[in-house]
């Protein structure tokens, strides 16, 4: 169906010089001075451009490389890429030995470069990244693959130069999953697509003739495991994304809904809905074993399991109202932890483990926030008239959910959209999508 | 300007003829399964209680069903746009069965009645504002044969 998700990327590591953190990003405090960088673009010789034109149309892949990078780190919020016309050094030189003080005179604290050649068949691409106030490289590594994953390899470099320079795991290889959306508001035709997390490479995985809802990774990306109302019978289902084969998930005799993986993958949580009761369950995946979780004659939804999965925050009226809820796994040691003004909805555990992120309704104005997992400690990140479903970054750093726009008195005006914004409630951007697009949920990293 | 607030005022009292606290109480979206037998039934913002208004119409789908013993039906469960997916998801199939559940206390069987939730997926109303909101809060029965 679509193409497989692990191609195989060869990693190498270059000799370097061992140094120690010299320049570092302090991330704690979002973007209010991201870094100045300097994304030279990769070199590449002319038989290599050659070559890679005639098979691929890619015109100086090189640049196209850095260009990714570029992207990438801008949108993070965090660094500040220098425009290129500033740049004084040639791309091959640079890569070989910058002269650092032309680096250092357009404010560039940090400076990555990169060479390109294609050997057998594979595209070999390396990249050193250097500290330019301190004179040193910092990190130098290599990368063989098909030459159909350039694009691949600048989400990987970025990756590396962001670990290496904030001391976390980046999240730039990585793919959204999310439902794109179109036609009028009464009559929403809805697909699930897939795309590259810089908005990239979109695939449709199903083709709209029925309703489909709410799309979920396995942690190892392979999976998915969806909403859809495939002849008028919403159920949970599972798809695998390398072969495109789908099925129910359990045999229920009534809607299923709000599914999840388990952390391991082995499970699926989701709610089951009967004679107006909806209640948590799970489904093992490889024994086909159901759980009730919750027995309550309230409404019980949308639960995410910690990444322990010791842990299930859900959500349920039986406060009266929609509030945020955490229990043990097996459905024991009930505790609200949403007390706040307002109702409260989609709670998402963080990857990192710490901090569960919501949606908020509140005198009529949505909110994404975070709190920590005993409920204290609120944080609104952002508010509109519409958003919800947050899903994280899988470095706990960034937030991805939809925003729905008001309709004017005729009911024009209606559209669907992915936003992201830092966890500091820094960097609120629009992702780009095809078309409308909502309920996003992002992929771990493709490559570790 | 004295036009301008005659239209507004005029506005106000025709959104108020067809609201009642929350609960839409016009005809403007409403079918019917036969002569007098509206198809649908609204809610208030966030319930399922059914209003006088609501029982009155499926004590009549009850009666138009006992006369019509080989139709079956699907009661459709709805909310508006102002709450989230999932949650909006179990509110409709809990505003479905809350009328389900009358149509069976006026004699009409279980088997007869199949229920499905769209959440807010499927408004009747793309506006947003209250009345249009009002109208998409809805549980309506539909003839499944």
């Amino acid at each position: 169906m679509i193409k497989k998700i692990t191609q195989l990327i060869i990693l190498i590591i270059l000799s370097t010089t061992q140094s120690f953190a010299l320049i570092e990003v302090d991330i704690t405090r979002g973007n209010l001075e991201p870094l100045p960088v300097a994304v030279s673009p990769l070199s590449s010789d002319k038989k290599t451009n050659d070559k890679l034109v005639k098979e691929l149309k890619i015109e100086n892949i090189g640049d196209k490389i850095s260009e990714v990078v570029e992207n990438n780190l801008k949108n993070s919020g965090l660094f500040n890429p220098l425009n290129k016309d500033a740049f004084l050094q040639k791309p091959d030189i640079a890569h070989l030995k910058p002269r650092f003080e032309d680096w250092s005179l357009i404010k560039a604290q940090a400076l990555i470069t990169g060479k390109v050649t294609l050997n057998n068949e594979k595209l070999r691409v390396e990249f050193r990244l250097w500290d330019v106030l301190a004179a040193k490289e910092m990190m130098a590594l290599a990368f063989t693959t098909v030459p159909s994953n350039w694009r691949r390899i600048g989400h990987i470099i970025t990756d590396k130069v962001y670990e290496r320079l904030t001391g976390e795991k980046g999240y730039f290889d990585t793919r959204i999953i999310y439902v794109a959306e179109d036609g009028p508001k009464t009559k929403r035709i809805k697909k699930l697509a897939i795309m590259d997390q810089d908005g990239s490479n979109t695939k449709y995985l199903t083709l709209g003739n029925e309703l489909v809802l709410t799309p979920r990774f396995n942690p190892t990306n392979q999976m998915v495991t969806y909403l859809s109302y495939f002849r008028n019978l919403p159920r949970v289902y599972l798809l695998d994304i390398e072969t495109g084969v789908q099925e129910v998930v359990g045999d229920f005799p009534g809607m299923t809904f709000a599914p999840r993986f388990s952390p391991d993958g082995k499970k699926i949580i989701m709610s089951f809905a009967m004679d107006g009761n909806s209640d948590i369950y799970t489904m093992n995946l490889e024994n086909r074993i159901v759980e009730r979780i919750t027995n309550h004659p309230s409404i019980d939804t949308s639960p995410s399991y910690s990444p322990d999965g010791k842990f299930i925050c859900f959500n349920s009226d039986r406060s009266g109202y929609q509030q945020i809820y955490v229990m043990k796994k097996d459905g024991t040691n009930v505790k609200r932890i949403s007390f706040g003004k307002g109702l409260y909805g989609t709670p998402v555990w963080s990857p990192r483990g710490d901090l569960i992120a919501f949606t908020k309704l509140h005198k009529g104005k949505f909110y994404i926030g975070v709190m920590r997992t005993d409920g204290s400690g609120e944080r609104l990140l952002t508010e509109n008239y519409y958003q919800e479903a947050p899903s994280w970054s899988p470095n706990g750093r960034v937030l991805i959910f939809y925003r729905e726009t008001k309709t004017d008195s005729e009911g024009k005006g209606f559209s669907a959209k992915l936003w992201s914004i830092d966890l500091t409630g820094y960097n609120e951007r629009m992702v780009k999508t095809e078309s409308d697009a909502s309920d996003p949920s992002w992929s771990s990293l493709l490559s570790n | 300007m004295l036009a301008c607030l005659v239209l507004s005022a005029c506005a106000t009292k025709k959104v108020q003829n067809q609201m009642q606290g929350d609960v839409y109480t016009g005809k403007d979206t409403v079918e019917y399964l036969a002569s007098g037998v509206p198809d649908r039934v609204f809610f208030a913002t966030n319930e399922s209680v059914l209003t006088t208004a609501s029982r009155d119409t499926l004590r009549k789908q009850a009666e138009w069903l006992r006369k019509n013993s080989k139709v079956n039906v699907v009661l459709e469960g709805h909310a508006d746009e102002r709450g989230t997916r999932e949650y909006n998801l179990a509110l409709g199939e809990r505003r479905a069965n809350a009328a389900k559940d009358y149509l069976m206390t006026y004699g009409i069987s279980a088997n007869r009645i199949s229920v499905i939730s769209y959440g807010k997926e499927r408004p009747v109303d793309s506006g947003s504002n209250p009345l249009a909101w009002s109208k998409n809060r809805r549980s309506v029965t539909v003839k499944a044969n």
